[in-house]
């Protein structure tokens, strides 16, 4: 056991000598957290508005103010010609284009329903149909209390929209247990297997097998240190969303925490496997660049909804552990759902820890052979 | 660990056929050999000729196909644990670990080879004394010479007091003055009853072993005292020596 601790402690400190690297150890969920949070969001807020009204009449007077009320849009620039607004919408100086009919009140009132035009920027789809169906659900409830029973729905039901879970859209909600899965995936995994390759490449890994070190205690021992490294990470990520992002942990922080656990482990049997695969640092890397980080980017469901994609990647991002957590903390954590809600995703990946477990200790005592 | 020189009757070393096969490819082919304690004995052989495959069987990290062994008193096939506790080692590449200070090297290795604190504090002092490194205790290993760093990394593989040290071309890489200085250390450890079980591409190195084997694809093609070996090749050096035998058809 005393053979056990010396070896951690010749991990810390391998991992404390290099202070580059404990720097973005500690600050990648920092940056990745206030990156996804303030810069990389979906969210409509304070979108410029340009504004064509040959009526300036009552109804499209409350219907600007109506929209450029709350936090969302704000008024750019009054405009009388389509060359005014195509050139705003060009020159990225707005983001959309609010466009009345003339006499829109006169229409409004007594043909039940008058003509108006939005046109939104659409370089970026996702933000430009977020921005549309934020302006059009404004101005319907607005031209309702305008026309009341006047207005000519033309039979068509107006549905009436919630969100549930998230009703301020905040794309927060969806990139906090993304990012988690992320970066726990990224330490444990890339981290691990880096720091046995490193052995293997600089010779010193020989040496230890030439000694009485047994190599479970071997391996153990450059889990540990990561293991507290992405425990640190958790409890940062789960500290910033709470306080700094308003996301909050509505189901049970206790289960979260274990199934956070869980897939701690998944992601270090990973490491262990690639670091028996890979011979060389870079090698590593690559690997888990490319077996990791991809498809936990973009097949975990943390960018792009998995149920959107074509049969064969749904089946592929079924593999994908990452997949699981980030599901199972959206079910926990942002929807406060009971532990039995996440009994699957948990067995899944208790089972994936155990498979890879298994076979990096295979691989590695196989090659020692 | 006595040195008790009276008890030279049983080998450190004693191999009888060994042998290792992957697949079709026999590595070791049937090797025989005895090395005595306090001996430095050389191990020759050109690349490829098997020599790190027997190595590895002798240090316990592979498994033979056949034949049996012992090293340090334990069989290599059924107690490479123990065979691992009572070996030192060192590799031709550098064998520390660059970010850890120098003594943190030896309380590591210490540690490994289940030395107490105090053992390996007394121990580490003792020997930086005789390296005249007593400076260099604080020093990281990556800002050395790399002439120091293989001789600290020769302490280290001794620093349990192993009965055999085996050392896989441990010069490779440094510069002739740091080699000589090194070898002074290799008989210093033999003097004190270590055996030393070396592995080189250079045949002056070779001169100073008390007997040289010389491997050739698998199977020991000569093995006795550098004097002996040139006597019966009739060559002024153990290079030519080595020449004749690596030209040779069997």
């Amino acid at each position: 056991m005393r053979q056990f601790f010396i070896f951690v402690r010749k991990e810390f400190l391998h991992i404390f000598r290099d202070g580059r690297s404990v720097l973005i150890l500690l600050l990648m969920p920092v940056v990745q957290i206030i990156l996804f949070g303030f810069a990389l969001t979906n969210e409509v807020k304070n979108v410029k508005v340009a504004i064509m009204d040959p009526s300036r009449d009552a109804a499209t007077t409350m219907i600007t103010e109506r929209l450029t009320a709350g936090e969302y849009f704000r008024p750019y620039k009054m405009i009388t010609t389509e060359q005014q607004a195509d050139a705003l919408l060009r020159g990225g100086e707005v983001s959309l284009i609010l466009n009345y009919s003339e006499r829109f009140r006169e229409k409004l009132m007594h043909q039940g329903s008058a003509r108006l035009g939005l046109t939104a920027d659409g370089t970026d789809p996702n933000m430009a149909s977020s921005i549309i169906l934020y302006a059009s659900s404004i101005i319907r409830s607005a031209e309702l209390d305008i026309a009341g029973k006047n207005l000519h729905s033309g039979g068509v039901a107006i549905p009436n929209v919630r969100l549930l879970y998230n009703p301020q859209m905040k794309s927060s909600y969806n990139f906090v247990p993304g990012v988690m899965g992320l970066i726990l995936m990224l330490i444990c995994a890339m981290m691990t297997s880096i720091s046995i390759v490193r052995e293997k490449e600089t010779g010193t890994m020989e040496v230890l097998l030439v000694s009485p070190v047994r190599p479970l205690f071997l391996i153990l021992s450059k889990v540990v240190p990561y293991f507290v490294l992405s425990v640190v990470n958790l409890t940062t990520i789960l500290l910033l969303s709470v306080f700094l992002l308003g996301v909050p942990v509505t189901g049970s922080l206790f289960w979260l925490v274990i199934l956070s656990l869980v897939f701690i482990f998944v992601s270090l049997s990973m490491g262990l496997l690639i670091s028996s695969i890979a011979s060389t640092q870079v090698a590593a890397m690559l690997i888990s660049g490319l077996v990791l980080m991809m498809p936990v980017m973009l097949l975990s469901g943390m960018i792009y909804p998995i149920s959107n994609m074509p049969d064969i990647l749904q089946v592929i991002a079924q593999f994908i552990p990452a997949k699981w957590y980030i599901e199972a903390v959206r079910k926990l954590m942002i929807q406060g759902l009971p532990l039995n809600s996440v009994v699957t995703e948990l067995s899944v990946l208790v089972a994936m820890a155990a498979i890879y477990l298994t076979a990096s200790l295979r691989s590695f005592r196989d090659r020692l052979q | 660990m006595n040195n008790n020189s009276g008890e030279n009757m049983k080998p450190v070393i004693f191999v009888e056929n060994l042998t290792k096969v992957f697949g079709k490819f026999t590595a070791v082919n049937s090797i025989s050999f005895e090395v005595n304690k306090g001996e430095i004995f050389g191990f020759l052989g050109a690349n490829g000729a098997g020599k790190t495959t027997a190595m590895k069987m002798l240090c316990g990290l592979l498994k033979p196909t056949s034949g049996r062994g012992s090293v340090a008193g334990f069989d290599i096939t059924r107690e490479p644990e123990r065979v691992k506790a009572n070996i030192g080692y060192m590799s031709q590449r550098f064998s520390l670990y660059d970010d850890l200070r120098v003594w943190e090297n030896f309380r590591l290795f210490g540690g490994i080879y289940g030395l107490k604190e105090r053992e390996i504090s007394q121990t580490t002092e003792r020997m930086l004394h005789e390296l005249g490194f007593t400076q260099e205790r604080n020093t990281m290993v990556k800002s050395l010479p790399a002439g120091w760093k293989q001789k600290l990394a020769f302490s280290v593989a001794i620093i349990h007091n192993p009965g055999i040290v085996f050392l896989d071309e441990p010069t490779g890489g440094v510069d002739p003055k740091a080699r000589r200085q090194f070898w002074e250390l290799i008989y210093d450890a033999a003097e004190r009853g270590i055996t030393i079980f070396v592995t080189t591409h250079y045949m002056d190195e070779a001169e100073y072993c008390s007997r040289v084997s010389i491997m050739k694809d698998g199977a020991i093609d000569a093995l006795d005292t550098p004097a002996n070996l040139k006597l019966k090749y009739g060559a002024k050096s153990m290079d030519e020596v080595f020449y004749q035998l690596a030209n040779s058809k069997r």
